[in-house]
C-alpha cells in the first residue's frame, strides 16, 4: 500500500519518463533495522572501534548475517547478545555488562557527580559562614586614590 | 645531509630549550635580570632552529626521500604535492615535531604580547614552557626521531593512510595543536603564579585572553575532527566516542571549565586555586591526548609492550609533568592567601562553580570510559569494550544540568542573586522554550520525549541568551541613541552571548539530526529512483574515473524535488594503489536545513550496486554551533581590556579589594563606573 502511494506521488511529480523505485537491499527492510539496532551494540572485533552496524569487514557482514538468522528464528535480542557474549566474551559488546568488575565504570559517572556536589555545598556553605575581606580604613582611603589617579588616566 | 641537519637543528633546540627551562627560572628565583631576560631570546632561538627542522623534514616529503624512515612510511612517489605536505604530521615522529614548533610558535607570542608584564612573571612563564619544550625534544630525539634513516632505501614509500588523504586531515591537528599547546600557555602563568605568589586578579587578568584563545582552537580542532569524521568515515556518523576523539574532547570540556573558572578569579578574586587546579589539569589532559593518540595505546595496551622506551617516556613524562606541578600546587597553596570576594549560595559565583562541577564531572566521566578498558586490561581483570551505548548514558544526564544552567547564570547577579527577581527575569524564556519545545517535534512530523528535551534545551539558552543582551542594551542609559547603546557592552560580553547562541544551535542540530535522521539502503540499476526526505534520487550509472594515487567508480544521482532538478551526487569508491579494500569516498549536498549524503557500496552484478542514502536534517547546525562558540570566543579575547597595561600588584589588590566592598558610594557611582560597568559584563 505504502509501495502504491510512493509510485503514484513519483509519477505526480516526475511523469513517466522518471523510473521506477530501487529495490531496498534487503529482503526485509523491518528486520533489518532490527538488525542494525543490535548490530549497533556489537563490536566488531577486527576493526578499530568500529561497530559491526558499521564496518564493512567481512567478520562483521558475518556477524550481520547470524544476528538477522537469529532474528528470523524468533530469537530475542537479548539471546542474541547473550550468545555473542558467551562466544567472544564481554569484548563484543559496546556496552559492557554491569558486574564487578565494571563496578566502578557504572558507578563512576554517579560517585563524580556526588563527590562534585558534596565539595560544592561543603564550599557554599562556608562561604556564608565566613566573613569578608575587613578593609582598614587607611586602605580604604588608598584605594580611593588609586581609583581617582586611574580614571584620570584613563579619561586622558 | 638533510635529515642529518634537521637531526642537529633539533639538537640545538633542546640544548635552548633546556637553558630556557633553567635561566629565567632561576634569575627571577634570585631576582637576576640578566637570566631573567634570556627567556625572550631562548624561545626565538628555538622557533628558528625547529622551523628549519619543520622545514627540512617538509623538504624530505616534497623530495620523497625515502632513505628517511618516518617519510618511507608516510608518503608515496604517487601522492599529490599537499598531501606530501600534510604527511609530515600524519605519523606520531612528524606531529611531536609540529607540537613543538607550534610550541615555539606560542612561547614568541608570549613575548611578543607580554610587554605590559613583570619582567620575572614573563621569565617565568616562558622558563616553565620550555621546561616543556625540552620534554618533548628529549622524547623526540630519544624515543622518536623523525629523522631516523632507513638504509638501504625501500624504492618506494608506504603511503600516507588514504583515509587521511584529504583537505579536512590537513587542518585537522595543527588546529587541536594550537588548542592543546595554547593551554600550555595557561599552564605556564598557573605555575609562575604559583611559584610567584602572585596568585591574583591581575595573573587572572593576564592568562585569561590566551586560554580563551587556546580554547577557540581546541573548539575547531574537534569540529573539524567531527566534519571530517561525517564526510569522510562514509556512514554518516558526527560523534563517535572514539578514544581519539575522547583524549581532544576531554581537555576541551576542562578548558571549557577553566575559561569559566578565570571569569570568576578575574572579576571577583574568588576560586583562585580551584583555577589553578584546572589550568594544570587541562594542560595534562592537553599532553595527554597528544601522546595517547599518536602512540597507539589507545587501540591496545600491548603498543606498550611492543615499545617500552617510548611507553615509559611517555609515562615518565605525564607524571613529571602532572605529579611536579600538582606537589607544587599542594605546597603553595595553602600558603598563599586565597580567600577572593564572598558570595551568597545563589549567585554567579555558585551558578559557575556549579557548572566548573559538573564540566568536570563531565571530563571525569568521559576519562574513566576511556581509560577503563586500557587499565581492566593491563590489570588482567579481562578485556571490555566501552562504546557510544556507555557514553550517550552517562554523559547526557551529567552535561543536560550543565546547559541548563548556561540560561542562569549571565542573568544572576554576582555575589548575591535573588530567586524570585531571576524567575520574574526568565519566566518568558522559560515559558517560550518550552512552548515551543512542545509544539515543534509536531512540525516535523513526529513527536518523541528526547526531541522535545533537546529542543527545550536549545531554545532556553538561545532565549535567555537574548533576555541578557535585551536587559543589557536597556541598562545602558535611557538617554543614549541606538548605536551608542549597543556599543556599550564589551566585545567580552557580546563574545560570551555568541558563544552561548553557538551552544544553543549546536545542541539543536545534534538532537534534530539524532531524532529525525532516515536511510534507506536500496539496490540500484541505472534509471531506479529511490525516495528520502521528500526528495528523489535517480540512479545514472557508474563510470571509472582515473586519480592520482587512486582508481575510482563513480556513481551519478540526480536529486529532484517537486519535479525540479535541484543537485547531483558523486559517491564513489576509491582503490588506492597502496591498500587491499577499496574507500567509500560519500557524497553530501550540504543544505541550511538537512543534508543529503549518498554512499556507493559493492557492486552486486554488472549493472546493480548497493547504495545508501541519508536524510539528515540539520546537521550542519552542529559544527555551525561550533563556529559561533569559537567566533565568540575570538570576540572575547580581542577585548581592550586585557590589553590595558596593568599599573602594579598592589593597586590591582585594592580594586580587587574595592569591588567586594562596594566602597563610599559617591566614588562608586562616580568614579569607578568603567570598572563596574566591566564587572557586570560577564
Amino acid at each position: 500500500m505504502a509501495k502504491a502511494l510512493v509510485l503514484t506521488f513519483l509519477l505526480l511529480l516526475g511523469g513517466a519518463a522518471w523510473g521506477r523505485e530501487a529495490a531496498p537491499a534487503a529482503a526485509d527492510p523491518q528486520l533489518e533495522e532490527q538488525v542494525m539496532a543490535v548490530a549497533a551494540e556489537l563490536r566488531c572485533l577486527v576493526c578499530q572501534n568500529q561497530s559491526i552496524a558499521e564496518s564493512d569487514s567481512d567478520l562483521a557482514k558475518d556477524l550481520r548475517d547470524q544476528v538477522r538468522e537469529k532474528l528470523r528464528q524468533g530469537q530475542s535480542e537479548r539471546d542474541i547478545i547473550d550468545y555473542m557474549i558467551a562466544r567472544y566474551g564481554d569484548f563484543v559488546l559496546w556496552r559492557p555488562p554491569f558486574k564487578l568488575t565494571t563496578l566502578l565504570l557504572w558507578l563512576g559517572p554517579v560517585l563524580l557527580v556526588l563527590a562534585g556536589l558534596i565539595v560544592l555545598f561543603y564550599r557554599l556553605a562556608r562561604e556564608r559562614d565566613g566573613g569578608e575581606i575587613e578593609l582598614s580604613e587607611a586602605a580604604r582611603a588608598r584605594a580611593a586614590q588609586l581609583l581617582e589617579s586611574r580614571t584620570e588616566m584613563e579619561e586622558r | 645531509m638533510v635529515a642529518e641537519l634537521g637531526q642537529f637543528a633539533l639538537a640545538l633546540a633542546f640544548a635552548i630549550a633546556l637553558t630556557q627551562g633553567v635561566l629565567p627560572l632561576a634569575g627571577a628565583a634570585r631576582g637576576n635580570p640578566a637570566w631573567m631576560s634570556v627567556g625572550r631570546t631562548a624561545a626565538l632561538g628555538q622557533l628558528v632552529f625547529l622551523a628549519i627542522a619543520f622545514g627540512l623534514l617538509t623538504y624530505a616529503f616534497v623530495s620523497s626521500d625515502f632513505t628517511v624512515a618516518y617519510v618511507a612510511s608516510h608518503s608515496n612517489s604517487r601522492l599529490p604535492l599537499a598531501y606530501r605536505i600534510a604527511g609530515v604530521w600524519g605519523g606520531h615522529e612528524g606531529s611531536l615535531l609540529l607540537w613543538v614548533l607550534i610550541l615555539a610558535c606560542w612561547m614568541v607570542a608570549v613575548t611578543l604580547f607580554s610587554r605590559n608584564l613583570p619582567e620575572d612573571m614573563v621569565a617565568r612563564v616562558l622558563g616553565v614552557m620550555g621546561l616543556v619544550a625540552a620534554g618533548f625534544l628529549a622524547f623526540m630525539l630519544f624515543t622518536s626521531n623523525p629523522f631516523d634513516r632507513l638504509l638501504p632505501a625501500p624504492p618506494d614509500g608506504r603511503d600516507l593512510n588514504p583515509l587521511l588523504q584529504d583537505p579536512g586531515m590537513i587542518l585537522h591537528p595543527p588546529m587541536l595543536y594550537m588548542g592543546y599547546v595554547g593551554f600550555s600557555v595557561a599552564f605556564a602563568f598557573a605555575i609562575a603564579a604559583l611559584l610567584s605568589g602572585q596568585l591574583d586578579a591581575a595573573w587572572a587578568r593576564w592568562s585569561r585572553p590566551w586560554t580563551t584563545v587556546a580554547w577557540v582552537f581546541l573548539t575547531l580542532g574537534n569540529a573539524l575532527g567531527s566534519w571530517w569524521a561525517y564526510y569522510e568515515l562514509g556512514w554518516g556518523g558526527w560523534w563517535f566516542w572514539d578514544p581519539v576523539e575522547n583524549s581532544s574532547f576531554m581537555p576541551w570540556l576542562l578548558g571549557t571549565a577553566l575559561i569559566h573558572s578565570l571569569a570568576v578569579t578575574e572579576k571577583r578574586g574568588s576560586f583562585r586555586s580551584w583555577t589553578v587546579l584546572l589550568a594544570i589539569v587541562t594542560f595534562v589532559l592537553s599532553l595527554m591526548g597528544t601522546f595517547l593518540v599518536r602512540s597507539g595505546v589507545l587501540t591496545s595496551v600491548h603498543a606498550f609492550a611492543t615499545d617500552p622506551a617510548r611507553g615509559v617516556f611517555i609515562l615518565a613524562l605525564l607524571a613529571l609533568v602532572s605529579g611536579g606541578s600538582l606537589a607544587l600546587f599542594a605546597w603553595r597553596a595553602p600558603q598563599l592567601q586565597l580567600r577572593g570576594g564572598g558570595f551568597g549560595a545563589l549567585s554567579r559565583e555558585s551558578l559557575l562553580l556549579t557548572n566548573n562541577v559538573l564540566l568536570a564531572a563531565a571530563t571525569g566521566t568521559v576519562m574513566l570510559g576511556t581509560l577503563y578498558p586500557l587499565a581492566l586490561d593491563a590489570l588482567g581483570l579481562g578485556k571490555v569494550s566501552v562504546g557510544s551505548p556507555y557514553f550517550d548514558a552517562v554523559f547526557v544526564p551529567i552535561i543536560a544540568p550543565a546547559l541548563f544552567l548556561i540560561g542562569v547564570g549571565p542573568i544572576a547577579r554576582w555575589k548575591q542573586a535573588s530567586l524570585p527577581e531571576l524567575a520574574v527575569r526568565l519566566r518568558w524564556a522559560f515559558a517560550a522554550s518550552v512552548v515551543l519545545a512542545l509544539v515543534l517535534p509536531f512540525a516535523l512530523g513526529r513527536w518523541s520525549p528526547p526531541a522535545s528535551f533537546g529542543l527545550a534545551l536549545a531554545l532556553w539558552i538561545a532565549a535567555t541568551s537574548a533576555v541578557s543582551v535585551w536587559d543589557r542594551l536597556r541598562q545602558a542609559g535611557s538617554g543614549l541613541s541606538v548605536w551608542r547603546r549597543m556599543t556599550d557592552p564589551s566585545p567580552a560580553f557580546y563574545g560570551m552571548a555568541l558563544a552561548h547562541v553557538g551552544v544553543a544551535v549546536l545542541v539543536a542540530g545534534v538532537t534534530l539530526v539524532t531524532g529525525y535522521e532516515t536511510r534507506k539502503d536500496v539496490r540500484m540499476e541505472t534509471g531506479d529512483t529511490v525516495a528520502i526526505g521528500g526528495y528523489v534520487l535517480r540512479f545514472e550509472g557508474v563510470a571509472k574515473e582515473p586519480g592520482p594515487n587512486y582508481v575510482a567508480e563513480r556513481a551519478t544521482l540526480r536529486v529532484m524535488r517537486s519535479g525540479r532538478n535541484v543537485a547531483t551526487l558523486q559517491p564513489s569508491r576509491r582503490s588506492y594503489f597502496s591498500q587491499q579494500k577499496p574507500m567509500s569516498e560519500a557524497a553530501i549536498d550540504s543544505g541550511f536545513t538537512r543534508d543529503l549524503y549518498a554512499t556507493l557500496g559493492d557492486a552486486l552484478n554488472a549493472t546493480t550496486w548497493l547504495v545508501r542514502v541519508q536524510h539528515k536534517p540539520f546537521v550542519n547546525w552542529i559544527w555551525g554551533g561550533a563556529l559561533l562558540m569559537a567566533l565568540g570566543g575570538l570576540f572575547a579575547a580581542s577585548d581592550r581590556r586585557y590589553r590595558i597595561a596593568v599599573r602594579g600588584l598592589r593597586e590591582e589588590k585594592y580594586l580587587a579589594a574595592l569591588r567586594d566592598r562596594q566602597v563610599a558610594p559617591e566614588i562608586a557611582t562616580r568614579k569607578i563606573a568603567p570598572w563596574t560597568r566591566e564587572a557586570g559584563n560577564g
